[in-house]
Parts: structure tokens; sequence; C-alpha cells
């Protein structure tokens, strides 16, 4: 196979970003993607096998079959679990990532995000820390992910964001029915509400049309082709640079170093399981925060006998996500109108400046329910089965609203992904291992925040209501995971310097969630563009032919 | 009450589901209780892919205390045997052998305290049996209770919820958007 210039690990939100990046610059690059290339035909609205209810498995990888994680529980018990269980912490394998089918939430992270530590001072016991970049850094490379790959919204109404250099490309689609609920209710509050940003054309845009707004949104691929993943965005303008190639069911094994310590390529299983060696300048790994500092401890050499990056023992460390919590209300007036995504309204007042709290999240109304999701989310006391649960449902399903918010992770070394000692994939390749819980003040700040969200709900009008805030024995990671291979300027305490580069191994970047030092009161996904962009940047500024500018 | 053209469609579709009954069964049933909705739908020939004959008969009486008729159709009614059945060969077959035992302790609770099968069960003996299921082997209830949800409550393509009963009960539009063809929902590999 002919040496290319960049191997990218990984076609999802962050993989899709570099390759197109790189080979826009005139590196050649091979992208490879474990996962399948849906198209809109395979774009089935199923209720019970979707990416976000996994009753009968993912629809868009991995399969249960062949790919299980070990889950370490709170009693120090290992199990296997499979990728439609909850504790399997899954995102998704597909050409896009989790792109294909989320929720397409557009978050810009705060300033005071990447400086939790100065801010807050880190509570014992935890990691809490500051980013090597600040928001200003990012910045003009959240405007290039906002325009690139395309947000609509109205930001004027939030006077929490960090400073912008322009608006958004797209305005925000028309209200629904629980925005105008909501809206005057969090005015009533004193509360600043504004319509979510998001990745979903509201307008034609980028050359395809605009949302139909349909039941089925997050979970599921959109066959109108509104949702902006890199799928359709940057993975196909990089493949029509005639720089790039994309193959897909190709399962990266490890990465292939030098006598030296250098990387030399990557070997992985193809579409037919046979092993194959791709030799290239550098590697890109873009593979999810657990799967990315799973490839990196399964690269083990004479020279790096833990794992490539792991010197220092912080590969799958400070893994994290959000946790999640909220209320929801029951009404006395239909509140649902069948208007997708439905997730629509929020706030942002909560996520910095509770004296005594480090932190907090946005609130946000949720994504449009499906029946299948109100089943165990009826009024207190409602029974289980039976006549009385049917007719609850037919009571309830069109008057709840649920507002919840992903509540910033305190991470703590000790949340991590490690290699399981004995589980191996269908590839014979040594298991992600998860084990280890967030900080339990994460758990103080999402009490609040739920009691928060309940108070909004309640001045909307509800009836009745029920708190959404557990304490999960388990790092709530998910499609939200991140901060496995930290970034930082001292190699002792963390994987990759501020370009996404790891410390002691020159050609190999990790780009995607894993370098987040902390995740923010928002969901990650903007903010992975914005790193992926930012790092290719840096990159391709540094590349010189075959190697870098030292 | 569902309207004609739900039951109608409903019936063709019907096959090896011991809830399923013609038009004119069903407009009568549907005046009847939900006993005698039972009583008469456990005797199809039918070729199940995981489960015997008795199991699905037992396994439809005990789907249809979780989700009993009323205005509505009960879950056995809706094909959710069928869904159940068909996953225990696919997604679920790693709980076969729960549903085994599970439905065996049904039956042993109801031959023990009624003296006869669910079969011949009154409607308030088949409650009473459920509800001393639930306490005595609450594993399999509750996983009975979790398949049969999302048999009733889901995608019309895996079996259940035939006809997309239960989004119309709660008020959906099915098909929810112009220009969207039926089969969409119903049709598809069955994982
Ligand atoms: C249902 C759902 C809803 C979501 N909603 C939102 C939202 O509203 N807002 C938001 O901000 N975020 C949301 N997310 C999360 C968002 O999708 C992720 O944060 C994002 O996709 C992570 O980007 P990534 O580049 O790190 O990884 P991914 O996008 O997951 O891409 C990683 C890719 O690498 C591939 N891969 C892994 N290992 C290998 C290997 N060894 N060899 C080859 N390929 C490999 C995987 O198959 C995958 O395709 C949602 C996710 C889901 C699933
Ligand atoms: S709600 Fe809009 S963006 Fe989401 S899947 Fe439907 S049409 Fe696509």
């Amino acid at each position: 196979m002919k040496r290319v210039n960049a191997v990218v690990v990984g076609a999802g939100a962050a993989g899709g970003i570099v390759a197109r990046e790189l080979a826009t610059a005139g590196l050649s690059v091979v992208l490879l993607e474990r996962g399948k290339w849906y198209t809109a035909n395979d774009c089935r609205k199923d209720d019970l096998r979707n990416q976000r209810t996994t009753v009968l498995g993912n629809a868009f990888g991995p399969e249960d079959e062949g790919n299980p994680r070990v889950w370490v529980d709170s009693r120090g018990e290992a199990n296997v679990v499979l990728p439609s269980e909850g504790a399997y912490q899954n995102n998704a394998a597909c050409v896009g990532g989790g792109t294909l089918s989320y929720g397409a939430m557009a978050w810009r992270f705060m300033p005071q995000d990447f400086r939790m530590r100065s801010t807050y001072g880190a509570p014992q016991g935890s990691s809490l820390e500051d980013w090597p970049i600040g928001y200003d850094d990012l910045e003009p490379f959240y405007d290039k992910a906002e325009y690139e790959i395309g947000v609509s919204g109205d930001e004027s109404g939030n006077p929490f964001h960090g400073p912008r250099r322009r608006g958004l490309p797209m305005p925000p689609l028309p209200p629904n029915r629980e925005f105008g609920i909501l809206e005057p209710a969090a005015k009533r509050l004193g509360l600043h509400p504004f319509p979510i940003p998001m990745l979903r054309n509201s307008v034609p845009y980028n050359g395809r049309g605009e949302c139909m707004r349909c039941r089925w949104c997050v979970g599921f691929a959109c066959e109108v082709d509104a949702k902006n993943g890199s799928q359709n965005t940057v993975i196909p303008s990089a493949l029509a640079t005639g720089n790039c190639e994309l193959r897909t069911q190709c399962m990266v094994r490890e990465i292939l170093t030098d006598e030296r310590g250098r990387a030399r390529g990557v070997s992985y299983f193809d579409e037919k399981g046979r092993l194959q060696e791709q030799l290239s300048d550098i590697v890109v790994v873009s593979a999810c925060a657990i799967e990315s500092a799973r490839l990196l401890l399964n690269s083990k050499s004479r020279l790096f006998p833990d794992g490539l990056g792991n010197r220092y023992d912080q590969v799958g460390r400070n893994l994290q996500g959000h946790h999640y919590t909220g209320a929801m209300g029951f009404f006395d007036f239909e509140t649902y109108d069948d208007v997708g995504p439905g997730a629509s309204i929020a706030i942002s007042d909560y996520n910095h400046g509770t004296p005594g709290l480090c932190g907090g999240g946005l609130l946000a109304n949720e994504f449009i329910r499906l029946p299948i999701h109100t089943l165990d989310r009826l009024p207190p006391g409602t029974p289980r089965w039976g006549a009385g649960h049917k007719r609850a449902m037919r009571e309830f399903h069109r008057r709840t609203m649920i507002v919840m918010g992903p509540t910033q992770q305190i991470p703590t070394a000790d949340g991590r992904v490690t290699l399981d000692p004995a589980v191996e994939d269908q590839w014979g390749l040594p298991v992600a291992r998860l084990s280890g819980n967030s900080h339990p003040h994460t758990f103080e700040i999402g009490e609040v925040q739920a009691r928060r969200a309940e108070a909004w709900l309640k001045e909307a009008g509800a009836v009745e209501t029920s708190l959404m805030a557990g304490r999960p024995e388990i790092v709530s990671s998910g499609q939200h995971q991140a901060g496995t291979c930290r970034m930082g300027d001292d190699p002792h305490g963390s994987v990759v310097n501020r370009n996404c580069q790891v410390h002691d191994v020159d050609n190999v970047f990790v780009i995607d969630g894993s370098v987040h030092v902390t995740n923010g009161g928002f969901n990650p996904v903007l903010t992975i563009m914005a790193i992926a962009y930012f790092a290719s940047d840096a990159l391709v500024r540094n590349w010189k032919g075959t190697g870098f500018r030292s | 009450m569902c309207g004609a053209g739900p039951a109608r469609r409903a019936q063709m579709k019907a096959r090896k589901e011991p809830g399923a009954v013609t038009r004119r069964q069903f407009m009568a049933a549907s005046a009847m209780s939900s006993a005698a909705w039972a009583a008469g739908c456990t005797s199809q020939s039918g070729d199940w892919e995981s489960l015997s004959e008795d199991q699905a008969g037992t396994l439809a009486v005990i789907c249809d205390q979780i989700v009993p008729a009323d205005d509505f159709p009960s879950a056995s009614q809706a094909g959710v045997v069928t869904y159940i059945d068909r996953q225990l060969s696919r997604h679920y077959r790693r709980h076969r052998m729960a549903y085994a035992h599970g439905l065996e302790q049904a039956e042993s609770i109801s031959a023990k305290r009624f003296g006869h099968g669910l079969a011949q069960a009154t409607a308030e003996q088949r409650l009473q049996a459920a509800r001393a299921l639930e306490q005595e082997n609450r594993t399999f209830f509750e996983l009975v209770r979790k398949h049969t949800l999302e048999g009733y409550y889901g995608s019309p393509r895996h079996g259940g919820n035939r006809d997309a009963v239960s989004w119309r009960m709660l008020g959906l539009a099915e098909p929810p958007v112009r220009g969207r063809a039926r089969d969409v929902f119903s049709k598809g590999t069955r994982s």
C-alpha cells in the first residue's frame, strides 16, 4: 500500500475535519473508519433501535456481537457490557461518528470553562485543571465550525456567552409549543432564555435543504440531510480534493513505531478481516475519548511498554462526560406539538457564578419524546403496569415537559480507561475497561440544577413535578465522553501539548474529545470541532514535506 | 375506540398471534370484558420462532395484564407476543431460559392457587397470578413488563404495536409526515 502523509483514525466529528483540513492543504490522507457509511436509505426511524434508545441495539454501531467492554462497578466487580447497555458508554461507530445521529446542539464553552481550577480551586480528590489554551485561542475556530458545518440559532438573548466575531449563519428554527410556554416563565423568573444553537439547517444552507421538523431526530439519521455532521460536510469535501481516501469497516489495531520511537503508520483489520499496514508520516487518532485511549494503550512496543504516549501513566485518566440532571413537569394542558427536533430553548444563567458550587451547566428543554420514553416518566405514584399505566400514558404523553442539562463534571484521575486483562473483542484486541467515578461535588451541583429546572417548570404551570437527579456509580461519559488524553504543558500530567501532539512522539496527534481538560457545562461537539480546526491549523503550519519545523 | 380502518388493516396483517381476531370479533370484543377477549384468543395454530404454543398462550395472558384491553387493544391483540417471540431468537436470545422458567412458574402459580391453568382462569385470577408472579419472581416479571411495553409502544416493524395502534391511542398521527411512506415504519430489517 502506498505510503501517505497522514493516517487519520476515525471518521467522526474531529477526524472528518482533520482529514478535510490536511487534504485541502495538500497532504495525502487515508481516513480509516471501523463503521459503515450509511445513506438516506438506511435512515429507518426505529424507536427501538437507534443511537439513543438501544433496546434492540445501536443503529449506527457498534454491533452488540464481538465488541464488548468491561465496567468495574463501585464494589470493584468487573462486568462485561455490550454496546446496547448503558454502562458501555457508547457514542457511535460509522462515517460521521456521533454527528450522523446526534441531537446537534452546537454550544461554545464559556471563557471560564477553560480556567476551572483558577476560577474555583480544585476540590480535594479531584483532578480539576486549567486548559493550556483559552476561549480566545478557539474563538476563530468555533466561528469556522459554525460556518463550515452550519449552525442555526440566535445568541443575542444570552448575555453570558464569550465574545464572538459575528452571529450565526442561520436563524433559529421557529419556536415550538414548549418554547412558547417556557420562554415567558423564564423571563418571569428573571432568567435569560434563548433558542438553542443547532447544527441543523433552519434554511437551505451548504447545498442542502432545511429541517422538516420530524418526530425522530436525536438518535436518528436525517433523511433530508438537514442535520449537519462530518458525513455530509467535511468528509465529502475532503474526498473531493482528490487527496483523501476513506476506507470504511477498517478497525485500527495499533500505531506502529520504529526503533527510534517515531510512528511509521498503523496496522488495521480491513472489511474482510485481513490485517493490513498503512505507512505514513504522521498518525492522527480521532477515535472518540474511550477508543482513542484504548488505541494508544494497545500500541505497545519496546520503547513504549505501557502504551504509546503513556510514559507517565496519564493515558485514559480523567474520563468524563456530563452528569445530566433536571426535572419532569406534568401539565393540565397539552404541551406536545409533534414538531421536531423538540429541544428548543435554553438558559445559561446557571453555568457559573453560584457561590459554593464549582460551575454548573446549561438548562434546556428535552428533545421530542417518543412513547417509549414516557413509559417510566409518569407522575409519581402511577401504577407501573396494568390499566392504570395505560390510562396514564394516554393522559400524560402529551402533557409533560422535561427541563434538564449537562452538569459540568469535576473529573478525577481514577475515573479512567485501562485495558482489560482478560476480555478481547472480535479482532482479539484487549477491550476498554472503565472504572472510577466523577468527584462527588459533581452530584451536589447536579442536585441544585435539578431544583432549578423544577422551579422553571412550576413557573410554567406544571401541576406536578418530579426530580431527575441521581448519584450514578459510574463515570457517566457515553455520548459526551472526553478527557482521556488531556492537553497540557506538563508531560507528567497530560498526554498531548496544546497542539494535540503526543508529548514524546512528535508525529502522533490525538485530536478529538480526549484532549478536553474539562468538559464545560455544555454538550461538547462544537468544542471538539473547534479543536479539530485549531489543531489542524497548527499541524499544517508546522508541516514541511515529510516532517515538522522544530 | 380505534377506527374501523386500523382494525381492518390489523386483521389483514394478523398471523400466528394469539390476539389475532377477525374484524367482527374485534367489534364484538370491544364491547366485552378483557377476560372474554383473552379467553377467546389463545388457540391459534402457529409456528412461533422461539416459543411453544403453550408458552405463547401463557405469555399472552401475562402481557395482557401489563397492557390490558380497554377502548384500545391489549398487548397480545397488538402483536406483543409476536414481538417477544421474534426477539427471543434475535436480540433477546440470552433471555430464553428466563422465559422458559418464568412462564412455567406462572402456570404453576395458577395451578396451585386456582387448580387450573391460566387458559382456564378468570380475569380476576389472571390478574392475581400476575401479581403473585411479580412478588415471587420479580426479575422475570420486570423483564416481561419491559418487553411488553416496548412491543406495545415501539415501532410496528418488529411485530408489536400492530398498525401503530398505541401511537394512534396517544393521538400521534401515523404516518406523521406528508410524503413519508407508511412502510418506512413497518418494514425493514427486523433486528
Ligand atoms: C444520539 C446522540 C446525540 C448527541 N447529541 C449531541 C448534541 O446535541 N450536542 C453535542 O455537542 N454532542 C452530541 N452528541 C455527542 C457528539 O456526537 C460527540 O461529542 C462527538 O461525535 C464526538 O466526536 P469525536 O470526534 O470525539 O468522536 P466520534 O464522532 O465518535 O468519532 C469517532 C469515530 O472513530 C471510529 N473509531 C473508533 N475506534 C476506531 C478504530 N480503532 N479504528 C477505526 N475507527 C475507529 C468510530 O467508529 C467513530 O466513527 C451526541 C451523540 C449521540 C450518539
Ligand atoms: S427534526 Fe429536522 S434535522 Fe432532525 S431528523 Fe427531522 S428533519 Fe432532520
